[in-house]
């Protein structure tokens, strides 16, 4: 009686060593690192290795070593946060101008342990430390670029086919064409419906104004919006990518949000202003032959638009754009070479170079001008409700006379600092946001806050652990052996299934393993105390193991299942951290029902099984 | 060892007192409720919270000047843990701008006056909508999850139990949340997560006494009703005081050394498992006594027959 076959046996000894081996890189220690790449134009070689070697003894900063990983990168080890933080300083400050680096946490696993693809945990920001924002893409503001662009479709397919329009409005969300009669209408009607299709057109009639009004369908809203939010996706990926972080992770939320996670990122500040910014430029001529003064008393020529300089001075430029930051391949950083002033070099696409050196031939000896557009969006407060406030930036930061046709590569000069040209480098490169964004949620954890998190809830789950372990020791003696047998191996499945699904383990989730201790003792709990009253009834001490483990089985499982369905609702509902308690809780959970059941049965049934008792202590 | 050796409490004498209390109990949460309302956290408002660690200890008086030279007068500031931390909170509603720059701005000030000597913990930031959003969903999954269970222990017992076992959980959500209103304690997203928890808690020791009620009424063919559930209650007794009593010792652990971060969640874990231990006694088998269980409900799924004898 109370034998398992062997099967069973194995099958919980495979689980058990499995558990074991997937849970064992959480084992070692985490060592501050820092990840070197290769800044742009430059190339991690083996020379670099050496590079980094020397300047850290110079600067007299201790390592653990240097290893190369997968894809060129340079994993620098240090033993404490304090020489990491030295060792990136001292690296900035030498190799900065070829390298990027990034802080990092990374496991000093051994040779063989890395063979095998075993990892650690993930650890969550709240422990690590780090930057996690939650963006907003605003869809309207994309919806209105959309009926903007197609305004200017509509004036130059009608111009093209010579066809009188009167003007083209903005009417409640759909464009309004007016024309002098119905036939021209109807002739623009025919040509738009041919050549825009994506657009629903209507016609109609308001005195003697006869109009065509477009709408963009629902089909092509949905399109424009997922558009807009996997553009600005990609360029937010670029944008980390060239801050140089480690790990980061850039997805999608909902229909309208990204979520962007830093770890180890150490400047909110700078990397929200990056994130955010949405700073380009446009190059337009400048008009020489209208009078600046008339312009600013109201009289702009409809062909032209008013600007103003950085030192508020108004200029007249041409309402048509010769090349905007879109067709921007490349662009970097760098001083002007004959004024020392820091200057950005830009490369164009074939289709922007190509407009550039025909307008830069026709116009030799004329003024170009150089506007810089920032697009930001701000929530205000207006009595207890919070309003969206567009703020459009637009200022000329340069105007300097067409020397001699240029095309592809040239350089702009204007701007404030060396950090400005570098900034506005980076996101010229990264590609324009499709739509304007705001940061809608941000929860920046410092190092050493990462740092006591950890060790506080390390710290709270060592001492519930043992609290509970010695309990069950002295209250069921051998079975609360087993019980407290039960629970290790509980704990290291945990731990092992968040390994190997690499989930992430937050300070709430460390709450969700504390939780499952306490409860799956539950299980064992329910066990034992059937057992002991089979026993007062009389029963046989192997009758009594079989009837206690029998009868508790099915309030273990409805109970458990209960809980389960709580933490099912957390996790559809958790966002971040919340989330990560949910996960733990679940696994716990699952875990601890194949532990108390099958497991403390296997060692039970070892321990007693077939032979002849008298008692049980229990 | 053993604390309980064959308890025989007359539980049930004491139900209409416990009813009393549990009403009394109930109408006080709901009244604070009325009353003082929740401390939402930032999770749920919108705001701003930083959270800084000085090298040496500050007076509170020095950060509000140095945050009221940047404009910031309007700000919360207290030691959080020791002497050398400060929390510093901004709501929205004293704010003309709501944007994740003021965290940027606020610690730039403060870094400055105490020239480079502190560090930056914390900084959280919620926008008004989103803050909107999450209180709404999180409602919502307090209510899905009392919706999955009442459907679950519907499922498995029967309706009378599962009404008495949402009326517990109800009651304890209740309660466990009043303490947060009565002591205008800070209610955030880890709260409400808490909560989540203690509701699957506390119907895990519902549905263990149901299920020995149950268990009784098909073994026990003599003894009334109220004799059943009491004689249920005491054989499980045991087993209820353990797995509360190990479960509050490691949410003692995670209060007392947990951190300041999770303090609430371990608060509402502790009233939880108290509270949850009391509701599966005097609330829920309390309820489905009073709705009139009886053993013929409980009997094993009868067969075709039995309905067919009932027809006219």
């Amino acid at each position: 009686m109370n034998r398992y076959p062997l099967w069973k046996n194995l099958l919980i000894l495979a689980v058990v060593l499995a558990g074991l081996i997937f849970a064992l890189p959480n084992m070692f220690s985490q060592d501050p690192s820092i990840e070197v790449s290769a800044a742009r134009g430059s190339k991690v070689t083996g020379a670099t290795v050496g590079e980094l070697k020397a300047v850290l003894e110079n600067a007299g900063v201790p390592y653990k070593g240097v290893q190369t990983l997968k894809d060129g990168r340079l994993l620098v080890r240090f033993a404490t946060s304090g020489n990491q933080l030295k060792g990136q300083a001292a690296i900035e400050a030498t190799l900065g101008d070829r390298y990027n680096t990034a802080l990092t946490l990374s496991p000093d696993l051994p040779g063989w342990v890395r063979f095998f693809g075993l990892q650690p945990m993930v650890l969550g920001l709240d422990l690590r430390g780090g930057v996690h924002v939650v963006i907003d893409v605003d869809m309207d503001a994309a919806i209105d670029q959309a009926l903007e662009r197609y305004t200017d479709d509509i004036r130059s397919l009608l111009r093209k086919e010579k066809i009188r329009y009167l003007g083209v409005t903005r009417d409640k969300g759909r464009l309004a064409v007016r024309f002098g009669d119905a036939r021209t209408r109807d002739r623009a009607d025919s040509l738009i419906h041919n050549e825009i299709p994506d657009l629903k057109l209507d016609t109609g009639e308001e005195g003697r104004s006869y109009y065509v009004y477009a709408a963009m369908t629902p089909a092509n809203v949905a399109s424009v919006k997922k558009f807009a939010l996997q553009q600005n996706i990609t360029t937010l990926r670029n944008r980390v990518n060239a801050l140089g972080v480690a790990e980061p992770i850039i997805q999608q939320q909902g229909d309208r949000r990204i979520v962007v996670e830093l770890p180890g990122a150490s400047d909110p500040g700078r990397i929200k202003d990056i994130l955010g910014a949405t700073a380009t430029l446009e190059y337009r001529l400048v008009d020489t032959e209208h009078s600046v003064e008339d312009a600013v008393n109201g009289r702009v020529p409809p062909s032209d638009k008013l600007y103003k300089d950085r030192d508020g001075r108004p200029v007249l430029l041409q309402r048509r754009v010769i090349v905007t930051g879109n067709e921007i391949t490349d662009a970097s950083a760098g001083f002007d070479q004959r004024t020392g002033q820091p200057a950005v070099f830009v490369s164009l696409d074939a289709q922007g170079a190509r407009r550039m050196r025909n307008v830069t031939t026709e116009n030799v000896g004329k003024p170009m001008a150089v506007v810089f557009i920032e697009n930001r969006t701000e929530t205000h407060i207006v009595d207890g409700k919070p309003v969206k406030r567009k703020v459009r930036t637009e200022e000329v930061i340069s105007v300097a006379n067409i020397l001699e046709p240029f095309g592809r590569r040239f350089q702009t000069t204007g701007l404030d600092s060396s950090q400005e040209a570098h900034d506005l480098a980076l996101l010229l490169r990264a590609g324009a946001l499709a739509a304007p964004i705001e940061i809608v949620e941000e929860r920046t954890i410092g190092p050493s806050l990462g740092q006591d998190n950890i060790n506080q809830g390390f710290e709270s789950v060592v001492i519930g652990f043992i609290l509970v372990v010695v309990f069950m020791a002295f209250y069921y003696k051998v079975f609360g052996l087993v019980a407290d047998i039960v629970l290790i191996v509980n704990l290291v499945l945990v731990v092992a299934v968040l390994s190997v699904l690499q989930a992430t383990l937050t300070l709430p989730g460390i709450a969700g393993i504390v939780l499952t201790v306490g409860m799956s003792v539950d299980a064992n709990v329910l066990i034992y105390e059937r057992i002991r009253e089979e026993l007062r009834n009389r029963n046989t001490p192997q009758a009594s193991i079989q009837a206690g483990y029998d009868k508790a089985l099915s309030t273990i499982v409805d109970a458990n299942l209960t809980t389960l369905i709580a933490a099912i609702t957390l996790f559809s509902f958790g966002t971040g951290p919340v989330k990560g308690f949910a996960v733990t809780l679940f696994i716990g959970i699952l875990t601890s029902l194949f532990t108390a059941i099958m497991g403390s049965r296997a060692v039970v049934n070892l321990l007693y099984g077939g032979k002849r008792l008298q008692t049980l202590p229990v | 060892m053993e604390f309980f050796k064959r308890t025989n409490i007359d539980f049930m004498r004491y139900q209409w007192p416990a009813l009393v209390l549990s009403t009394t109990i109930n109408l006080l949460a709901i009244g604070s409720f009325f009353f003082q309302g929740l401390n939402f956290g930032l999770d749920f408002t919108g705001g701003t919270v930083i959270e800084v660690g000085y090298k040496q200890p500050v007076q509170l008086s020095d950060v509000r000047s140095a945050l009221a030279k940047a404009g910031y007068s309007e700000a919360t500031v207290q030691h959080f843990g020791s002497s050398r931390d400060v929390l510093i909170r901004l709501a929205p509603k004293n704010q003309s701008e709501s944007t994740a720059a003021v965290s940027d701005r606020v610690f730039r000030a403060l870094s400055a006056e105490a020239n480079g000597r502190v560090d930056l913990r914390r900084a959280e930031f919620v926008g008004p909508e989103v803050g909107g959003e999450l209180a709404e969903s999180g409602g919502l999954a307090v209510l899905y999850s009392l919706f999955g269970i009442l459907i679950y222990v519907w499922l498995r017992f029967e309706w009378r139990f599962s009404v008495g076992a949402i009326i517990a959980t109800i009651h304890d959500t209740i309660v466990t949340v009043a303490v947060f209103s009565l002591f205008r304690i800070e209610f955030d997203l880890t709260v409400l997560a808490a909560v989540l928890a203690v509701i699957g808690y506390s119907l895990n020791d519902t549905v263990v006494i149901f299920d020995r009620i149950r268990e009784n009424f098909r073994k026990i063919r003599k003894g009334t009703v109220l004799e059943v559930v009491n004689l249920s209650i005491n054989e499980t007794m045991s087993r209820t005081i353990i797995t509360s009593g190990t479960t509050l010792v490691v949410v003692l652990a995670l209060f007392f050394f947990g951190g300041q971060v999770i303090h609430g969640f371990a608060l509402a874990m502790l009233v939880g498992v108290a509270v949850g231990t009391y509701s599966s006694i005097y609330v829920a088998s309390s309820a489905a006594v009073m709705l009139g269980i009886s053993r013929a409900d409980l009997m094993p799924v009868k067969k075709e027959g039995a309905q067919l004898d009932r027809m006219p």
